[in-house]
């Protein structure tokens, strides 16, 4: 038996976005900017994923930019919001939880004068409300929050980011990385007050090489790539009609995100139970996370190695992000966990597929690795 | 124009009755490493080989490329191949060297003739190239001791060669002149460049790695093959031969003292890989261990090591090595950034907090005296994988 839980590091594509990726790459392989004929079908195939892919989110379909994937999406917002409003103000907000592709791209404006605070989060991984208010002022530019976060699922209160803006009289963009959230929860960035909000095609049973940003209307970004007039000029390049298609088919084959949702939620609640009878587990995500990722502990096994077990039984799940892999997690230190939690935590992360056959595998996985191996100190 | 490598082979040349053999091996190891770039003839003649191209699409410059990465050759350049009278060698010289002669600020010529019926002798080729030389070039001086640029010509039987300055080969000696030797490689830093070390020396490699799965990956194990692959394109392909060791590792952690968990699985890695060794056919045994640079490292946990390998001598080529000189060479054959890949690899499971440093080989042997050495090590050896790396 196989059960791959790895789902926040990316998803099994799903028919519907197979069928297409094929269309777009034997029948409709034109180039959307052509004149002729063959490139109007290829357009074509472009606007109506992009009014799939806006429909998702509540808005319109000129506000959606086609990227590669949730990192392009994460880069281009935030060089384009920051670059955009440097004579605004210098001060950044973003949270210690961020994804690497946040992370970094701050890092290289703060490396530039940026002024940058980073929100600390509680042994939950939350931030604080009164902290976000209290570093808020009139020369903050751009507020950067992710949604779901993709270690341990802890949902950030990403709507308050417009507020204290608005309180403080500062002009900023609020930027969401809404990467592990698309299709798992209700995602409508004008109820959220959110300028600008990446999605990702692989994670959601669409192929790798796409991705979105959503940007309000009327938001100006700083293009950072420059060439030809695609994406309203902020991600010139060829549109990579296959990746694109199929993310909008993978999008439009979503059920309702309740349905998944509860879904999700009586597998977790199963294997929770399941797990914590058992010894040396510690459950690293908040009860109220976002179901579809679990992240835990088995104290004593150190991740890689807990990691080699399960794989060679079939089961995958995974250390932290697998963008970092080797890396000690940021998340979980920044939710100020003992080194040996950190040293041993497992992320297990479910898609609408996951089956409670696959989460009894890997109890049994879990049990029988705690058997047989050696314990480290 | 034509167009030939001129290989100088340093040290061979100071090799006695026994030097062709050394010769031969390196031209082996040479048309090994070309052979897919089509016929190519090979002229040995004293210090110096011709590497000639025969048919037309042979690549040179992948060639020289691929040559500088052998062992054997001190130096290397590219020459061309002219006609043997004046009225040819001098306008090639100008031409063929024309990129080198406009980055120059002073030069020399040095001409040898080995064709002694060749109507100038060397002084007098050398005034007369020089002399177009600097007619050409206005902003040329001559330096004929510490010049930018060497021009030479040699003239020999068949061609004059023209080339400038010769590049630095890859040094040492022919791989397989000196045999075979089992490298015990882990994945870190050091073995890589221990391996590389004695490839130059010219031996032949033979891979030993242990892996523990499932407290090592597949990933840990690939590691290893991408740093040999590196490793081979130095020293010719390299048979890995794969020892299962979580058992081994199991039991010591099971039975033995935790301060000497490292020290004994070290010599059960010796016993291994010397009887591996010697069933292969090597010669001697390599490691990359490094005087006190971990606990394992020190000239008491060597002892204890060492003391269970019966036959054949043991190769430390970084004994006396710092870690920044390691990294230096390791950088130098692009190992470093594979060898820096963060998984568990054999050495790093079960680590001990506080490992003895100073171990008696007495308490060694006793504390390992619970466990069943013999058939620990028979079951090992039973399960052996065996993969072939490099071209």
């Amino acid at each position: 038996m196989e059960a791959y839980l790895d789902n926040s590091a990316t998803t099994p594509l799903c028919k519907e976005a197979v069928d297409k990726v094929n269309f777009a790459l034997t029948s409709c392989w034109g180039n959307p900017s052509s004149l002729h004929a063959n490139g109007i079908a290829a357009s074509e195939l472009l606007e109506s994923s992009r009014s799939i892919i806006a429909n998702k989110l509540s808005c319109e379909p000129d506000e959606i930019i086609f990227t590669s994937g949730g990192t392009q999406s994460n880069n281009i917002a935030i060089f384009g919001a920051a670059n955009a409003l440097k004579r605004r103000g210098s001060r950044i907000i973003t949270t210690s939880v961020e994804h690497s592709s946040v992370e970094e791209p701050i890092k290289h404006l703060e490396s530039q004068g940026f002024d940058v605070i980073r929100l600390r989060v509680n042994e939950n991984g939350l931030i604080d409300e009164r902290q976000l208010y209290a570093a808020t002022n009139p020369s903050v530019v751009l507020i950067s929050i992710m949604y779901v976060n993709n270690e341990v699922g802890t949902i950030q209160p990403v709507e308050f980011a417009k507020r204290a803006a608005v309180h403080a009289g500062a002009n900023a963009l609020i930027h969401c990385d809404a990467v592990q959230a698309f299709g798992k929860m209700q995602l409508k960035p004008y109820n959220m007050g959110v300028d600008l909000m990446s999605v990702s095609s692989h994670k959601i049973h669409g192929p790798k090489g796409a991705g979105a940003l959503f940007v309000k209307k009327g938001t100006r970004l700083a293009p950072y790539v420059l060439g030809g007039l695609q994406e309203n000029k902020i991600r010139p390049g060829t549109e990579p009609m296959p990746a694109i298609a199929g993310f909008a088919a993978a999008a439009n084959a979503m059920p309702d995100y309740r349905q998944g949702l509860e879904h999700a939620q009586k597998l977790r609640d199963y294997f929770v139970r399941n797990v914590s009878a058992m010894e040396n587990i510690k459950i690293n995500s908040p009860a109220n996370a976002l179901p579809y990722v679990i992240n835990i502990s088995v104290l004593g096994i150190p991740s890689e190695v807990m990691l080699n077990y399960l794989s060679n039984m079939g089961i995958y799940v995974s250390s932290g992000s697998a963008c970092a892999k080797g890396n000690k997690s940021r998340v979980l230190k920044a939710m100020n966990l003992s080194d040996d939690r950190i040293n041993s935590a497992l992320r297990i992360s479910l898609s609408r597929f996951t089956t409670k056959e696959e989460m009894d595998y890997l109890l049994y996985g879990i049990a029988n690795a705690q058997k047989n191996m050696r314990r480290m100190k | 124009m034509k167009e030939i490598i001129l290989l100088k082979n340093g040290e061979l040349a100071l090799k006695g009755l026994n030097r062709h053999t050394f010769e031969n091996q390196l031209v082996k190891n040479m048309k090994y490493r070309l052979h897919d770039l089509g016929k190519i003839r090979y002229v040995q003649s004293q210090s110096t080989i011709m590497v000639e191209p025969v048919d037309e699409r042979v690549d040179l410059d992948e060639a020289y490329r691929r040559l500088k990465t052998v062992f054997g050759i001190a130096g290397l350049s590219r020459c061309a191949a002219v006609e043997k009278n004046m009225d040819a060698i001098l306008p090639a010289a100008c031409e063929y060297l024309r990129d080198e002669l406009l980055l120059a600020k002073t030069f020399k010529v040095e001409a040898k003739r080995s064709d002694k019926k060749f109507p100038l002798n060397s002084p007098q080729i050398c005034m007369e190239l020089g002399g177009v030389i600097l007619e050409k070039y206005h902003h040329l001086k001559v330096d004929v001791h510490n010049p930018d640029l060497i021009v030479n010509v040699e003239v020999r039987d068949n061609y004059a060669y023209i080339h400038g300055n010769q590049q630095k080969g890859a040094g040492g000696m022919p791989v397989g002149s000196a045999g075979q030797a089992a490298i015990l490689i882990s994945g870190g830093i050091d073995s890589p460049v221990a391996a590389w070390m004695m490839a130059k020396r010219g031996l032949r490699l033979y891979a030993i790695h242990f892996a523990s799965p499932p407290y090592t990956s597949q990933r840990a194990e690939m590691k290893v093959h991408s740093l040999l692959r590196q490793v081979s394109k130095y020293s010719g392909s390299i048979p890995l031969c794969v020892v299962p060791f979580t058992r081994i590792q199991e039991e010591i952690k099971d039975n033995c003292p935790e301060d000497l968990f490292t020290i004994i699985m070290r010599r059960f890695m010796m016993r291994c890989a010397e009887r591996i060794a010697k069933d292969q056919g090597c010669g001697a045994l390599i490691t990359g261990e490094s005087v006190g640079q971990v606990a394992s490292q020190t000239m008491q946990a060597i002892a204890c090591t060492e003391a269970v390998v019966e036959e054949l001598p043991l190769f430390r080529p970084l004994i006396g090595m710092d870690k920044d000189e390691v990294i230096e060479i390791s950088r130098k054959i692009d190992t470093f950034e594979t060898s820096i890949l963060p998984y568990e690899d054999c050495c790093t499971v079960f680590t001990p907090k506080h490992p003895r440093t100073r171990p008696q080989l007495k308490s060694v042997e006793e504390a390992e005296s619970v466990l069943d050495v013999e058939g620990l090590i028979e079951e090992a050896l039973n399960n052996l994988k065996f993969i072939n790396i490099g071209e």
